[in-house]
């Protein structure tokens, strides 16, 4: 059992962050901030995210492994076709990865390299299926695997996307596909992520809310602009506005979102953007545990 | 039909480099309709091509480009003017110009790129809506094709950079899956949502397609 596993398992309030492979070979930055979210439950490694093309998310999470830390190797649909997503799904077992998140993707018009050809050979449902596949001992054609990997699943959720009716049958079928976890998009409306996970509680997957922190007015009109299905309200991009310190205002407005993810989910993927310093703040741990390094 | 559109003339004029005399050949079909290669445009072209100080043989509109023994007749029909060119230039389709080439041992060259499979939205306005993959899902989703109209593909619903029912790629362009949703809502039923729809069998989309009426 991974760490993330068992921690869910127990009832525990999970978090996550997340980091970027590098552009380069130099891993040792992605490393040091590894490092530094040592103590969470599992760090997330993102698969060229937002289409830019960057290290391999197999490779960092394999290092990270190495160096007694444990990942969430994202893995898209984007760039690969269902044979190369098996063959790099297998390679991850091999290398010691289980927990994965698994994604449909950024298109890659949004990307660095908006001239490749976006591959959705499958979808996100259809490569949970095939992760089932693989751990039962087989692949999409039927063929026995020597050695059947072990995998820990997750897939991502949009809690506030609408018509809700439509996203939600997306969810199902996602927990239906063997999700085991849900990390959720940047939410920040908690009314509405509490509605998401009444009904959400009916597929008895556990759901790390997603919180982003909001660093100033400006980025919250940027991401409200420019990162599809991110929505920061008026009242918020406000309170962003009149802060004297707004990023002392981000963390607050983060707070109040873990605190509802404390009464009605079962933790938080913290999205912190460079400022994983704050993350102790934000889950409103005492000076004391920071000290003892426990964030 | 095919939606095709001229190349920029930099980069014709690029692919003419030392071909002095052009026959030009048209298509009666859906490149006159989409107006990059009909008689109109094959007249533009001729005055252009005189700008730039090349001789034009002869020309042709072939009813229908892609039919290889139509446009093969139809240029030995012009075989004076066929024989007194360095090449041939033709506007029509990847199709059309294909059946040009293997009509004749002359340099064809192609004067438009050939877009998508198009519906006519309104005048000179094409929309994509089918992208022919050979495995059709239409009766399921209430004749909203995802394969083509969903920018990813994908086919179990939308992904999330749908917002406001809007796709993530394109905010001018409905989410193929919303749109799916309320037809299949307006006409009460579930339709593909009522399964997980497994990974679509892409052998059927052969490359190069072939296809043979029988009986």
């Amino acid at each position: 059992m991974t760490r993330l596993q068992q921690q869910l398992a127990a009832g525990e309030f999970v978090v996550t962050a997340e980091i970027a492979p590098p552009k380069g070979t130099n891993v040792v930055e992605a490393l040091e901030k590894a490092r530094a979210l040592s103590c969470l439950a599992a760090i997330n490694v993102t698969d060229n995210q937002g289409a830019n093309m960057r290290l391999s998310a197999l490779a960092l999470s394999a290092l990270l492994i190495r160096e007694g830390l444990e990942p969430v190797l994202q893995i898209t649909c984007r760039d690969r076709n269902r044979m190369a997503l098996q063959s790099d799904l297998l390679g991850a077992a091999a290398l010691g990865v289980k927990n994965l998140l698994v994604l449909s993707g950024d298109h890659a018009r949004f990307g660095d390299h908006p001239e490749a050809r976006s591959v959705f050979d499958l979808d996100s449902v259809q490569l949970l299926g095939v992760v089932s596949t693989l751990v039962q001992g087989q692949d999409m054609a039927g063929k026995d695997l020597h050695q059947a990997p072990e995998f820990f699943p997750g897939a991502a959720v949009a809690p506030e996307a609408e018509p809700f009716e439509l996203m939600f049958q997306k969810t199902a079928k996602k927990a239906a596909a063997g999700a085991c976890f849900f990390q959720t998009q940047a939410v920040f409306d908690a009314e509405k992520f509490s509605l998401f996970m009444d009904s959400a509680q009916d597929l008895e997957v556990p759901v790390l809310c997603g919180i982003l922190l909001l660093k100033n007015a400006g980025m919250a009109r940027f991401l409200n602009r420019n990162i599809p299905g991110v929505k920061v309200s008026d009242i918020l991009i406000e309170r962003l506005d009149s802060a004297s310190r707004p990023l002392d205002e981000g963390v607050m407005i983060a707070r109040e979102m873990v605190a509802t993810a404390r009464s009605c989910c079962q933790g938080v993927h913290l999205m912190t953007l460079g400022h994983e310093e704050l993350i102790p703040e934000i889950l409103g741990q005492s000076a004391i545990a920071q000290e003892e390094g426990e964030c | 039909m095919i939606i095709s559109e001229r190349k920029a003339l930099s980069e014709l004029e690029k692919a003419l480099a030392g071909q002095k005399k052009l026959f030009l050949v048209g298509c009666a079909a859906c490149a006159t309709a989409c107006k990059s290669g009909g008689e109109e445009q094959i007249f533009q072209m001729q005055e252009w091509l005189q700008s730039i100080d090349r001789e034009v043989t002869g020309s042709v509109v072939i009813d229908e480009a892609c039919h290889i023994p139509r446009a093969g007749r139809d240029l030995r029909h012009h075989k004076g003017a066929v024989g007194e060119a360095d090449a041939l230039l033709v506007l029509a389709c990847g199709s059309g110009i294909q059946s040009i080439s293997s009509s004749t041992e002359k340099r064809v060259i192609g004067a438009l790129d050939s877009l998508f499979l198009g519906n006519v939205k309104r005048f000179g306005h094409y929309e994509q809506k089918c992208s022919l993959c050979g495995d059709c899902i239409l009766n399921e989703t209430a004749g909203i094709c995802p394969v083509t109209t969903c920018a990813k593909g994908l086919l179990n619903g939308p992904c999330g950079g749908m917002e406001d029912g809007r796709c993530e790629v394109d905010g001018e362009i409905e989410c193929a899956w919303v749109a799916i949703y309320q037809r299949l809502q307006a006409q009460n039923r579930k339709g593909v949502f009522a399964r997980t729809v497994p990974p679509k069998n892409w052998s059927r989309k052969r490359k190069p397609g072939r296809h043979k009426v029988t009986g």
